[in-house]
């Protein structure tokens, strides 16, 4: 396709041509010379103190080349994981930060945990000689619960972290919410939890650590969504690397929903321990392995109530929240529940006053830091679980107090009590139009035709907003942010007008490859074919914050947008030194520069071709080169949102919960591509489902082993699970990003859960069953449904 | 996984032989159970015997009256045979839910019913339908082929060569999938001859066993309401983090009743 493919088009992804062919280059496809091979020992244990390791019978196995443990580290001045964002808690004291060593010494904290790393010449020596390694441990009392971490006599995970607190965290007027409640005709509330999940991308996480002697260089493969980000807080600060002297590459990565975008300790003693044995070392995660040494996602415990008045006009919300930060800080582990969560508590409402406590809690379990969505899909549980419990309490339909709180089109942009404000936004249109689709006036006659066979048939719906585009700097610096959260592209123009984009986001699955082209195919009128996308790799790209919170299109395309407008400006300035006109003359349209109003005109590649051949540029005022860079600081976060209805049929007998229908509406802003945008909703919608019926994280509460520990037991959602999704966008205009995009990556996770369980308890709604936990299993429902026939007595 | 040497014999004396005094020796069938408690080191042959080349263990066929299953017939074999789903559609409608497109592909009948897994499938259908399993050494009764979770009548170096089915009247398995793994919470598989009603639980207990109270109160009347007032004890069933014990008992049950109704369709 030797053409220009503009925005709004679907071209097949660039990037698929290698990845159907199986020739992406993964972590673990990269081989180095004398490369050796890196396996963890990590802990059996949920929390106990290291006695000693002796690793001398494990060091004289064949092959060995090393066995490192954490006091080998701290001996070398290896210093612990940092976190990128701080948060401050309601007394105005820091969160309690313990440090976070990348291989435990004195005490482990977690299944999976880090005790030693050996490395052999195979990876089947390292296997059999970490086998070979005695630790005495001295078991200690394990606490996995929330609930149960903050009771009185709970294990302490650190000497100075009184009741297992990092931070009692506030947001919002509570004086103003409680005098609403005081005076509301009514006031619906609710317990939930919104379940631990595990994220499981197909590939597993990997890295490969190199150190160049004669450049004193390192390099660092690793399977991230951040590479500059992980030079950054690994090079500075865990190992003391100087920026100019650490390379980072994170070449083809196999999806990452969040769980590649925190700097994790293997990426660190795979660095680490390629300095000190002066050969390249590699570490790739089994399987099973990645479901204790990867972060884990969600994990909260709250009590909400809403306030009303006596038309069901919501009037305030009241929100506890515990969320599990798990063993250790993970990178963004505190900032998750609470700088993402709190401030979308104002959904689509109109809402005049919001207060939010959350406890941030330490648990002998996997750190819990962002998972797609993080954050915002537990705010839109919360606030929809609500909104449907007050029209259930006070006899309104579910849709139509949605419809009576929503803030109209008009209201835009809309201030919320809780810091944010709403760019743009069309809730009450997506809800319409998703109704419609849905065909809702149909649903009583589905249900009756499967009462009719036994089964309870349910409609559930979820209207939602996310923030995205993370982040404007400034306001995240108020929050805590560590760094910035801009982005940055350069175009580079070649002499043949062929051109390379290198950004700083990371592509591992969005498709950015095709859409970014697609942006600057359609901005400088150059074939598709001829751009390329260059990202991943922190000696190519200038510097990058990367992929993550629906970002990359905001963000990174806005810089790219600028980039390119940039390269724009130049090249009319060498078309007027070409064309002997004015740059005021000269304009730019569908590739071609021209002078205005005559037929003098140079194309694009003709331009750029004299770029690079300034005989007789004027110097003084006209640099050569066709090479154009840009940083683009979001003035706001985007606020995409939509309606979602969910339809299920439930078994009694068997308390299977079976999608019937799923129909969804969506305003992502701008759409550059509507295949991907198509994509991404699926997957979105899928992995949410996925949280409300089938996934959970499972701790046993005494061990604290982790029950969910493959596949046999931690249930992904697969594609027999599922009906077709109806998916349609509704799009209002992004009114602060230069293309009016919004972002659409992690809309489906946010709101499909909350209208599955709508749907769930909408079915049960015959056996007066008000709120269901997910995941809706089948265990889960059947109990639930033989509770509500045989009532137990009361004791 | 660790290093272990590999042998593919061409008949079944040689394997026999490979296998005979050996403890540290094991026959590989489809892999599927113990590739990947090799990869896990939980089980670590130093000589891994291939079943694969062995001549005639993946026929199917007819002696007589019974169905004759070679033990290295893959389940995808088995689900797509047409002399099995004309003699015991039952069997191949079994074989055709168990796993994966992959699993079906690469596991075989012998190698499921030889590791006697506690959720797997075959082992309720050969239990229900009183089949007999034909080994290197001798023949086993079903009923006294099971013994206990991951335990069979098998000795060291015994291998299975075929299960001889005989044909019941009508026969159906039912099974609820493990949402996860996709074995069975709980499958019942219900055969019906001329002489007795047999009916086999799987993925409930610790180990594949016959249900005798829905056995005789199918024997009275072979119609799924003769068992509506029939419980099963939960307190010798399983519970984990996917179904507790009463859950299980509950779903015995239902997958009797609608085992019973299929079989009376297809009957
Ligand atoms: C993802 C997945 C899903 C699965 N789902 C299901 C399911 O839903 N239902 C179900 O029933 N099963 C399921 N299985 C198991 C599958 O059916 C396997 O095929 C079966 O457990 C073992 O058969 P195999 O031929 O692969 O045996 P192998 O793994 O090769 O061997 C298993 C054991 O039996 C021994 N053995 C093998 N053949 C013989 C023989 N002829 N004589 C004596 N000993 C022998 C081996 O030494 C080994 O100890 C699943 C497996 C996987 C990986």
């Amino acid at each position: 396709m030797n053409a220009v493919v503009g925005i709004g088009s679907s071209p097949k992804r660039k990037e698929d041509a290698r990845f159907v062919r199986g020739k992406g280059t993964y972590v673990a496809d990269i081989k180095r010379p004398g490369m050796l091979a890196g396996v963890f020992l990590r802990s059996e244990h949920a929390h106990a103190k290291l006695n000693s390791i002796d690793v001398s019978k494990a060091l004289a196995q064949p092959g060995v080349k090393a066995v490192y443990t954490g006091e080998d580290m701290k001996a070398d001045n290896v210093g612990g994981l940092p976190v990128g964002w701080g948060i401050t808690d309601k007394h105005g004291d820091p969160m309690k930060e313990p440090p976070h060593p990348p291989i435990a010494h004195d005490k482990v904290r977690y299944v999976g945990d880090a005790v030693a790393f050996v490395v052999a010449d195979t990876i089947e020596q390292a296997q059999a000689a970490a086998e070979m390694i005695e630790v005495d441990y001295e078991v200690l009392p394990a606490v996995v619960g929330l609930v149960d971490a903050l009771r009185p006599n709970a294990p302490q995970l650190y000497d100075d972290v009184p009741n297992n607190l990092c931070a009692d965290w506030e947001l919002g007027n509570s004086s103003a919410v409680d005098a609403a409640f005081e005076n509301a005709a009514h006031v619906a509330s609710i317990e939930l939890v919104n379940n631990r999940l595990i994220g499981n991308p197909l590939e597993p996480l990997a890295a490969i650590g190199e150190f160049e002697f004669a450049s004193g260089r390192y390099t660092l493969w690793t399977t991230s969504q951040f590479p500059h980000v992980v030079r950054l807080l690994m090079g500075e600060m865990v190992l003391g690397i100087p920026q100019h002297k650490l390379r980072v590459v994170a070449p083809d990565v196999g999806g990452g929903f969040g769980v590649k975008q925190f700097h994790y300790a293997e990426e660190a003693v795979v660095t680490w321990a390629a300095g000190k044995l002066g050969r390249p070392v590699k570490w790739v995660a089994q399987r099973s392995e990645g479901f204790v040494s990867d972060a884990h996602g969600r994990d909260h415990v709250t009590e909400a109530e809403l306030a009303l008045d006596e038309d069901g006009k919501f009037l305030a919300m009241r929100v506890k929240t515990l969320a599990n930060m798990g063993a250790y800080l993970s990178t963004f582990g505190p900032n998750i529940p609470t700088n993402l969560y709190a401030p979308l508590l104002s959904g689509v409402y109109q809402i005049p006053s919001i207060y939010c406590e959350v406890k941030c809690v330490f648990t002998n379990t996997v750190p819990v830091d962002a998972y797609r969505g993080a954050g915002r899909p537990e705010a839109t549980f919360v606030v929809e679980r609500l909104v449907d419990m007050a029209a259930r309490e006070m006899g309104i339909d579910k849709i139509d107090i949605r419809k009576r709180n929503m803030i109209p089109k008009e209201a835009y942009p809309y201030q919320t009590p809780v810091i944010v404000e709403y760019d743009s936004g069309d809730p009450l249109g997506c809800l319409e139009r998703s109704e419609e689709l849905a065909d809702v006036a149909g649903f009583e006659v589905r249900r009756a035709e499967s009462a009719s066979r036994g089964k309870y048939r349910g409609l559930g719906i979820s209207t939602y907003i996310e923030a995205c585009g993370l982040a404007p700097s400034r306001l995240a610096g108020q929050l805590g942010a560590r760094g910035g959260l801009y982005e940055s592209a350069t175009v580079r123009v070649h002499p043949s007008g062929a051109v390379t984009v290198l950004i700083g986001t990371h592509n591992h699955g969005q498709g950015h490859e095709t859409t970014f082209a697609q942006i600057v195919s359609d901005r400088l009128g150059v074939p598709f074919e001829d751009i390329d996308i260059v990202f991943g790799d922190t000696d190519r790209v200038q510097f990058g914050m990367g992929t993550y919170g629906s970002r990359s299109l905001v963000v990174g395309g806005a810089a790219l947008s600028q980039a390119s407008d940039k390269v724009i400006l130049k090249g009319r300035k060498i078309a007027a030194h070409q064309l002997e006109a004015s740059l005021e003359d000269i304009v730019f349209e569908d590739g071609t520069f021209s002078v205005a109003g005559t037929d003098r005109k140079k194309s694009f590649q003709e331009i750029a071709g004299a770029a690079y051949v300034p005989f007789d540029f004027p110097l003084e005022t006209l640099e050569p080169g066709l090479e154009e860079q840009s940083y683009y600081d979001p003035v706001n976060f985007t606020y995409p949102g939509g309606a979602h209805f969910a339809e299920v049929e439930i078994d009694p007998d068997t308390g299977i919960v079976t999608l019937e229908r799923y129909t969804a509406v969506d305003d992502v802003g701008t759409i550059i591509n509507p295949m991907i945008v198509e994509g991404q909703l699926h997957g979105g919608i899928v992995q949410g489902i996925g949280q409300a019926l089938f996934e959970h994280g499972v701790y046993d509460p005494t061990s604290g082993q982790l029950l969910s520990g493959s596949f046999m037991d931690y249930c992904m959602p697969r594609a027999d699970n599922f009906p077709q999704l109806v998916i349609e966008p509704h799009s209002t205009t992004c009114t602060h990003t230069p293309m009016g995009v919004k972002g659409c990556g992690e809309c489906g996770t946010i709101g499909s859960p909350a209208a599955i369980i709508s749907a769930v308890v909408d079915a049960l709604k015959p056996l007066g069953i008000a709120h269901v936990d997910m995941p809706a299993s089948p265990n889960h429902i059947w109990n639930i449904i033989r509770n509500a026939r045989t009532p137990v007595a009361a004791e | 996984m660790r290093s272990f040497n590999y042998h593919k014999p061409d008949t079944l004396d040689a394997a026999l032989a490979l296998l005979s005094g050996n403890d540290e020796a094991l026959p590989i069938a489809g892999g599927m159970t113990l590739l990947p408690t090799m990869k896990q080191r939980l089980a670590a042959p130093e000589d891994l015997v291939d079943l694969s080349g062995l001549p005639g263990l993946a026929d199917v066929a007819m002696e007589g009256d019974i169905l004759v299953i070679g033990a290295m017939t893959r389940h995808a074999d088995v689900a797509a045979s047409p002399l099995v789903k004309e003699k015991l559609p039952a069997l191949a409608n079994l074989a055709s839910r168990i796993g994966d497109q992959q699993v079906r592909h690469r596991g075989t009948i012998g190698g499921s019913i030889s590791n006697n897994d506690p959720a797997a499938d075959y082992p309720a259908a050969v239990l229900a339908l009183n089949a007999e399993i034909v080994t290197s050494k001798r023949t086993i009764a079903a009923d006294d082929f099971f013994v206990a979770m991951f335990e069979t009548a098998l000795e060291p170096g015994e291998l299975v060569t075929a299960i001889r089915f005989p044909l019941p009247e009508v026969a159906a398995y039912m099974k609820f999938a493990n949402p996860a793994s996709r074995y069975a919470l709980a499958g019942v598989f219900v055969a019906k001859t001329t002489s007795a009603v047999r009916v086999a639980v799987t993925g409930a207990g610790p180990s594949v066993f016959r249900a005798s109270d829905i056995e005789a109160a199918l024997a009275e009347s072979f119609d799924a309401t003769a068992l509506e007032r029939i419980s099963i004890d939960a307190s010798e069933l399983m519970s984990d983090i996917h179904a507790d014990n009463e859950y299980r008992a509950n779903l015995v049950m239902v997958m009797a009743r609608r085992a019973v109704a299929l079989a009376q369709q297809s009957g």
